[in-house]
C-alpha cells in the first residue's frame, strides 16, 4: 500500500491513467472535468507522453481512435454535452473493436444544462452512446480511490476484450478531494495487439482497422461475434458493492456520488430500526443483474437514488423482474439528494411494504 | 520479353470498384507508387475516408484505418502521434475534407501535423449519387442543385489550397490535375514532394488533385476531362501554393 | 474527531485553500477526511465555499449541509449559511467585513476582525488563515504539532517566507 495523498477526483483519474501506461491524451476543456486535461497537460510532457488539445470533442475522440488503432493506450475526457459530440467516435471505436478510455464527469442537462453534478447520462452511457448495436464497458466509481482503481481496471478490460471503456463520474467526484493511494497497477496478462496498424514491416499482410461491411451477412456476423464477446463480459465482469445488505428489507440502489449519500441515509434508517442496505453497481454495463435478483429474494422493496429523472431504475426493475416494488428518489439539474430525502424514501418504502 | 509497365506492389490485387473513367484509380496508383518508390511502404499507414474511396483499405497494400466522415486528419493525428516513425497519409474527397471535415483539416494544418493529405476534388458527392459539394462550381447541376448551384442560395465553392496557404502550420500545398498524361506526371511529382515533406519532418502537406466524376456529372469520360479543363482549372488554378522548403530558401535570400 | 465544516466567502479570499489546509491537517491527524469545493463561474468574483469533513468512520456524503462549524467571510455567506448551522454548532465571523451580529442564539458565535488584523500585521491575503487559527483554538480540531506538517503540504517548503506567514496567521488567529 503506497502512501496516501489528497487528490481531486479529476486529477486522480489523470494520474492513474499515466500509471496505467497511457501516454496519449486528447482533450477539450469543459467544466467540471477540465482538471483532467490540465493535469495531463502538466504531467504528460514529463513522462514522454502527449497531451494534445483537439479542436473539438469530435476531433478528440477520433484522435483517440487513431492512436488506439496504432496500438497504444489512449484516452479522452469530457462532460455530458461533450460526450454527446463523441457519440460518432464511440460507435466507430465499437465497430472497429478498439480499446480506449473515455471519461464522463457528468453535469446537468439536457442542452447546455448546467455545470453542477448529475447522473442523467446513464442512458447515454449504457444504452445510447452512439448509433448501432454496441456497448461501452461502463465503470462507476464512488470515491477518489475508485477513480484510480477503476481507471486501472478500465484500461485492462478495454485491452482484454477490445472494447471502449467509460468511467462515468460526476461533478462531485471530479471536484472533491479525499485521501487516495496510487500503487502501480498490477501486471496483467493481456492479448497482443497484433491487429494494430504499425506498418507491416514487410513481415505480414496489411492490417485494416475498419467498421464498414457492405454485405449485410458480413455485418451481421461481426455484430454476432461482438455480442458473443459481450456475453462473456456480462458473465465475468459485473461488479457491485454490498453494504449492510444481508438482512436488508429495503435495498437502496445507487451508484457514484449518490451511493455515498445513500450510505448516510441507510445508517440513519438503521438507527430508526429499519433494516436498510445498499446495493451499489460498480459496473453499470454489465449491470450486476444477478446481485439484484438475489437481493429481490429477501428484500421487501427497492429504492433507487439517482441524480436523474429515473434512468438506472429501469435496470433495477428489469433485474428484479418487477417481483418487488421499486421506487425512485431523485434530484436533477445539478441538485443533489440530501440524506434526509433518501431517508424519507426509505421510510416510505418500509411503511408501504408493511 | 521486356517489362515496360507493372502494377505497383503498393496496391493489392483487389479489383477497384470505381466507375469507368473515374480518376480515383489513377490517383490510388500514384500514391502507392510514391510510397513504394520511397521505400517506406512497410511503415506507411493510410487513412481511408467516407465517400467513393471508402474502400481504399482494400486497395492500398499498407496498414489502413477507415475513418468517420471528415475525421481522417484527426485519426491520422492519433496514429502519427502514437507512432512518429510511421508515414501517415489520408486520402479524402471534397465533401469529406472541405465540408464535414473542414475543422479537422484546418486544425491538422494549424498544428503542423506531420502527415500527408491527398485531397481528391471532383466537385461533387460521388458515393451518395451526385449531390452538391463544397467545391461544386457556380451553375453546376447536381442532384441537390438541380437548377445549377446558385451562390445566392448555396454560397461559393471553397478553394482549399488558397485557404490553407494562410495557415502557418501548413508546409506543402499544391494543386494538380488528373486530366492528362502531362498533368498526371506532375501530380505524381507533387504527391512525392508531399510524402518527402513528411519524411523530412516539415509538417502538414496536402496535394489537391482535380479529378472527374463522369457518372455523376453525366458526361462520357473524355468529355468529363474536357469539362474539368474548361471549368475547374480556371476556378481552381494549378500550382504550388506553399512550400516551406522553397519559401524558406527564398526568405533566406 | 467528527466535524462537518463549511468555509464560505468571496472568490479570492482563499476559501478553498483554507479548506485544503484543514483537510491535510485532518488526514495527518488520522481522521477520515473529504474536501468538496463549490465550482464554476460563481467562483470568479462571486461566492466560494468548501465543505470539509473529519470523521472517525468512512465518509458517505462529502456535502456539508448542516455544518458543525461555519466560517463566514462575507455577508452573503453569513446570510445564506447561518440558518444551516447545527444547533450547538460554532460560527466564526470575519467581523472586519461583516458588520451585523449573528441572528442565532442556539449556536456559539466568535467574531474575529481577521481582514483588519491581516492588514495591520502585514499578513495581506491571509485573513483566511487567521480565521482558521481561531477555529483550531476554539474547536481543538487538530493538535498544534500537526499544523506545520499540514501547512507544508499546501505551501511548498521552497516558498519558506509564505509558509512562515501562513503559520504566523494561524498563530495570530489562535490568540485573537
Amino acid at each position: 500500500m503506497s502512501e496516501k495523498v489528497l487528490m481531486k477526483g479529476n486529477e486522480a483519474i489523470a494520474e492513474a491513467a499515466i500509471r496505467a501506461g497511457c501516454r496519449h491524451f486528447f482533450g477539450y476543456p469543459i467544466t467540471p472535468q477540465t482538471e483532467v486535461a490540465a493535469y495531463m497537460a502538466r504531467r504528460m510532457p514529463k513522462v514522454d507522453g502527449l497531451y494534445l488539445q483537439a479542436e473539438s470533442e469530435i476531433a478528440a475522440i477520433n484522435m483517440v481512435l487513431g492512436a488506439s488503432a496504432a496500438g497504444v493506450r489512449a484516452m479522452t475526457s469530457s462532460s455530458s454535452p461533450g460526450i454527446a459530440l463523441k457519440s460518432e467516435g464511440l460507435s466507430y471505436l465499437a465497430g472497429c473493436d478498439l480499446p480506449a478510455l473515455v471519461v464522463n464527469v457528468q453535469r446537468g442537462g439536457p442542452g447546455l444544462g448546467g455545470i453542477q453534478p448529475s447522473q442523467s447520462d446513464y442512458f447515454q452511457a449504457t444504452r445510447g452512446a452512439g448509433h448501432g448495436d454496441f456497448h461501452l464497458l461502463v465503470l462507476a466509481p464512488n470515491s477518489i480511490q475508485e477513480m484510480v482503481d477503476l481507471t486501472y481496471l478500465a484500461f485492462e478490460l478495454a485491452d482484454r476484450y477490445r472494447v471502449t471503456a467509460m468511467l462515468l463520474a460526476d461533478g462531485i467526484l471530479g471536484q472533491m478531494m479525499e485521501p487516495v493511494s496510487l500503487p502501480d497497477p498490477a501486471a496483467a496478462d493481456l492479448p497482443p495487439k497484433d491487429w494494430a496498424v504499425t506498418g507491416t514491416g514487410g513481415k505480414r499482410l496489411h492490417n485494416i482497422v475498419n467498421s464498414l461491411y457492405l454485405k449485410p451477412e458480413d455485418l451481421e456476423a461481426t455484430n454476432l461475434a461482438r455480442y458473443e464477446k459481450y456475453a462473456v463480459i456480462q458473465r465475468r465482469e459485473a461488479r457491485h458493492e454490498a453494504f449492510l445488505l444481508d438482512d436488508a428489507d429495503i435495498v437502496v440502489a445507487a451508484y457514484g456520488a449518490s451511493a455515498r449519500i445513500a450510505k448516510n441515509a441507510i445508517l440513519a434508517a438503521r438507527a430508526e430500526g429499519i433494516r436498510a442496505g445498499l446495493l451499489r453497481p460498480v459496473t453499470l454495463w454489465p449491470f450486476p443483474k444477478a446481485a439484484f435478483a438475489q437481493a429481490a429474494k429477501t428484500a421487501r422493496a427497492f429504492v433507487t437514488v439517482e441524480m436523474s429523472m429515473g434512468q438506472m431504475i429501469e435496470d433495477v426493475e428489469l433485474s428484479v423482474r418487477c417481483a418487488k416494488p421499486v421506487t425512485l428518489c431523485s434530484r436533477v439539474g445539478g441538485m443533489v439528494p440530501a440524506p434526509e430525502q433518501i431517508l424519507e424514501s426509505i421510510r416510505q418504502a418500509a411503511g408501504g411494504a408493511k | 520479353m521486356q517489362t515496360v509497365f507493372e502494377k505497383t506492389p503498393g496496391l493489392t490485387d483487389a479489383v477497384l470498384h470505381y466507375c469507368p473513367g473515374c480518376t480515383h484509380g489513377i490517383i490510388h496508383r500514384l500514391v502507392a507508387e510514391v510510397y513504394t518508390e520511397l521505400g517506406v511502404s512497410d511503415r506507411t499507414i493510410g487513412v481511408a475516408p467516407v465517400g467513393c474511396a471508402v474502400m481504399a483499405y482494400d486497395y492500398f497494400n499498407c496498414d489502413v484505418v477507415q475513418a468517420a466522415h471528415g475525421r481522417a486528419p484527426a485519426v491520422a493525428t492519433g496514429i502519427k502521434r502514437a507512432r512518429p516513425d510511421t508515414v501517415v497519409f489520408t486520402y479524402q474527397g471534397d465533401g469529406d475534407l472541405a465540408a464535414i471535415g473542414t475543422a479537422e483539416t484546418i486544425h491538422a494544418a494549424a498544428r503542423g501535423e506531420n502527415i500527408t493529405v491527398i485531397f481528391v476534388n471532383n466537385a461533387i458527392y460521388g458515393m451518395t449519387g451526385g449531390q452538391m459539394a463544397p467545391t461544386t462550381m457556380p451553375g453546376q447541376i447536381t442532384q441537390t442543385s438541380p437548377y445549377g448551384r446558385d451562390p445566392a442560395v448555396a454560397g461559393y465553392p471553397l478553394r482549399m489550397c488558397e485557404l490553407l496557404a494562410t495557415v502557418d502550420g501548413a508546409a506543402y500545398l499544391e494543386r494538380v490535375s488528373a486530366d492528362s498524361v502531362k498533368n498526371i506526371r506532375a501530380a505524381k511529382q507533387a504527391i512525392r514532394r508531399a510524402f518527402e515533406c513528411q519524411l523530412a519532418g516539415r509538417g502538414f502537406a496536402l496535394v489537391e488533385v482535380l479529378s472527374t466524376c463522369p457518372t455523376n456529372w453525366g458526361l462520357e469520360p473524355v468529355k468529363a476531362l474536357d469539362w474539368l479543363r474548361e471549368n475547374m482549372i480556371p476556378y481552381y488554378p494549378l500550382g504550388v501554393y506553399k512550400d516551406s522548403a522553397r519559401d524558406g530558401k527564398e526568405a533566406a535570400q | 474527531m467528527n466535524a462537518k465544516i463549511l468555509i464560505a466567502g468571496f472568490g479570492g479570499q482563499g476559501i478553498l485553500f483554507a479548506g485544503k489546509f484543514l483537510v491535510y491537517a485532518g488526514m495527518i491527524g488520522g481522521a477520515e477526511v473529504s474536501w468538496l469545493p463549490s465550482y464554476g463561474p460563481e467562483m470568479r468574483g462571486g461566492t466560494a465555499n468548501c465543505s470539509v469533513i473529519f470523521s472517525d468512520s468512512p465518509i458517505g456524503s462529502p456535502i456539508v449541509d448542516t455544518p458543525d462549524i461555519l466560517v463566514a467571510m462575507n455577508l452573503p455567506s453569513l446570510d445564506k449559511f447561518e440558518p444551516t448551522v447545527r444547533p450547538g454548532g460554532q460560527l466564526f465571523i470575519d467581523s472586519a467585513l461583516i458588520t451585523r451580529p449573528a441572528n442565532r442564539s442556539d449556536i456559539e458565535t466568535h467574531y474575529i476582525p481577521a481582514t483588519r488584523l491581516a492588514e495591520e500585521l502585514g499578513l495581506q491575503g491571509l485573513a483566511n488563515m487567521i480565521m482558521i487559527g481561531r477555529v483550531l483554538e476554539k474547536t481543538g480540531l487538530c493538535p498544534p504539532d500537526i499544523v506545520t506538517a499540514a501547512m507544508k503540504k499546501v505551501v511548498p517548503e521552497r516558498k519558506k517566507a509564505l509558509l512562515d506567514k501562513n503559520l504566523e496567521a494561524i498563530e495570530t488567529g489562535r490568540k485573537a
